[in-house]
């Protein structure tokens, strides 16, 4: 906090993939161009992402490839790297996290959009992470990546929305360098499925995962959420990580596994 | 299966003193080291796969019965223990004198597939940050989010359009 008086904070919002994008920063670049400039690239990466992967724009590389009407050869290579991602994580929650979405007509489509989010987010820090004796805390609808550089520099303290009821915070958490990412009730109307029965899990109200990147973090908190009264079972066997369980009866459970 | 459970006590006792040393080492100076208290840890039965972990509070009297995968609906050991089944002990919350610490461990075919320390000790910051990150601390039901001094709000539900009535906004327009 003392220091913290001497660090102004620095705040922008926009809005991007229906969602708010929010900036803290304090340091050196704070509140100057060269600080606005790098917000500017970081918007701008998102809003990229967003062209390839936007399952809403029927134009979008993802939108088309799903149609079966371009091959992932056809695509740029970031598209290649999305899927491998989410592939893994089919295949490390056995399942229940899927990029194959559901329609009400039964109908699968392919929406990769739980690994989009936090990857378009990693990368869209890159500009941020230039700029030099500047902390960051980049959030892009509640999953936000922190970077403390000075040791002295008090972490950031991050408030964790309580599921039932969203004007107010469950719990906090400092994090100096790291990312939070948060999975439950649904986004935009999205509903996050088991993928192994194509039903909405039962008994969990939201998962919050501290990880070392969004990319992990978010992925994560997506395959814990899916497997309702299992998530926390599941996230004791993914090292370094930190995280929050909070069930749908308001309970919560604290978890935090050591790294391999 | 009594013998692995037994084994596993054991283990989890030898956690729990690691543990205990770990923190007594990187703790505050300015008090004797003293054993640790309680009693050895005893590890829960493996539940079935239906109950939400419980772990609520810091209080130390939490525990946690997360389902275990492999067992089906059967309590305790009889036919459904299965050497290859995957399993989910959790010792009970031991009181250090730093706080309690509980411990879970899962196994895999009868050997240990992973451990996790379930339940720190927050007293300082060393002794939570095993895996580099502070625990998140509950935040207590009469406090609302304006009196907690956060910096930015994690959550599930904000969009676009619900955002101009929410913690995130409120923070933004703050300006610090």
């Amino acid at each position: 906090m003392n220091t913290a008086a001497t660090l102004p904070l620095h705040r922008e919002v926009a809005h991007a993939m229906g969602m708010p994008i929010s900036l803290a920063m304090r340091g050196r670049h704070a509140g100057r161009r060269s600080g606005h400039e790098a917000w500017a690239e970081a918007m701008a990466a998102i809003h990229g992402a967003d062209q390839i992967f936007s399952t809403y724009r029927p134009d979008s590389f993802i939108s088309r490839l799903g149609r079966g009407e371009v091959q992932l050869a056809d695509c740029p290579p970031e598209v290649g790297e999305v899927l491998e991602l989410g592939t893994q994580a089919e295949h490390d929650s056995d399942g229940a996290f899927t990029m194959q979405l559901r329609g009400p007509d039964g109908r699968h489509t392919l929406d990769p959009s739980a690994v989009v989010k936090g990857w378009a987010v990693d990368r869209a820090t890159v500009p941020l992470r230039q700029l030099d004796d500047t902390d960051f805390c980049l959030s892009a609808g509640g999953d936000l990546v922190c970077r403390t550089l000075d040791p002295p520099t008090p972490a950031w303290q991050i408030g964790i929305e309580d599921p039932h009821d969203p004007a107010r915070v469950v719990a906090t958490v400092a994090v100096r360098t790291g990312a939070v990412a948060t999975s439950g009730t649904a986004h935009r109307g999205e509903h996050l499925v088991d993928g192994r029965t194509g039903l909405p899990p039962l008994g969990i109200a939201s998962v919050t995962v501290i990880a070392e990147n969004l990319t992990s973090a978010d992925i994560d908190a997506t395959s814990a959420y899916a497997q309702g009264a299992d998530a926390a079972r599941w996230l004791s066997t993914r090292p370094g990580r930190t995280a929050l369980v909070v069930w749908a009866d308001g309970r919560t459970t604290r978890l935090a596994v050591p790294r391999d | 299966m009594k013998r692995i459970i037994l084994w596993l006590a054991a283990t989890l006792s030898v956690l729990v003193l690691l543990f205990g040393y770990r923190t007594s080492t990187s703790g505050a100076l300015n008090t004797t080291q003293t054993p640790v208290t309680g009693t050895s840890p005893q590890t829960s039965s493996h539940s079935s796969g239906s109950g939400p972990g419980s772990g609520s509070s810091a209080s130390g009297s939490a525990s946690s019965g997360s389902g275990s995968g492999g067992s089906g609906g059967s309590g305790g050991g009889g036919t459904g223990a299965n050497q290859s089944a995957t399993q989910t002990f959790t010792g009970n919350a031991v009181a250090t004198q730093w706080g309690p610490v509980q411990v879970q461990v899962t196994t895999k075919n009868g050997s240990i597939s992973s451990v996790s320390v379930i339940q720190y000790p927050h007293t300082n910051s060393y002794d939570q940050q095993v895996n580099g990150y502070a625990l998140p601390i509950l935040v207590k039901e009469t406090l609302n989010a304006q009196s907690a001094r956060i910096d930015m709000v994690s959550g599930a539900t904000l969009t676009s359009g619900g955002y101009l009535q929410s913690l995130q906004s409120a923070l933004d327009q703050a300006g610090a």
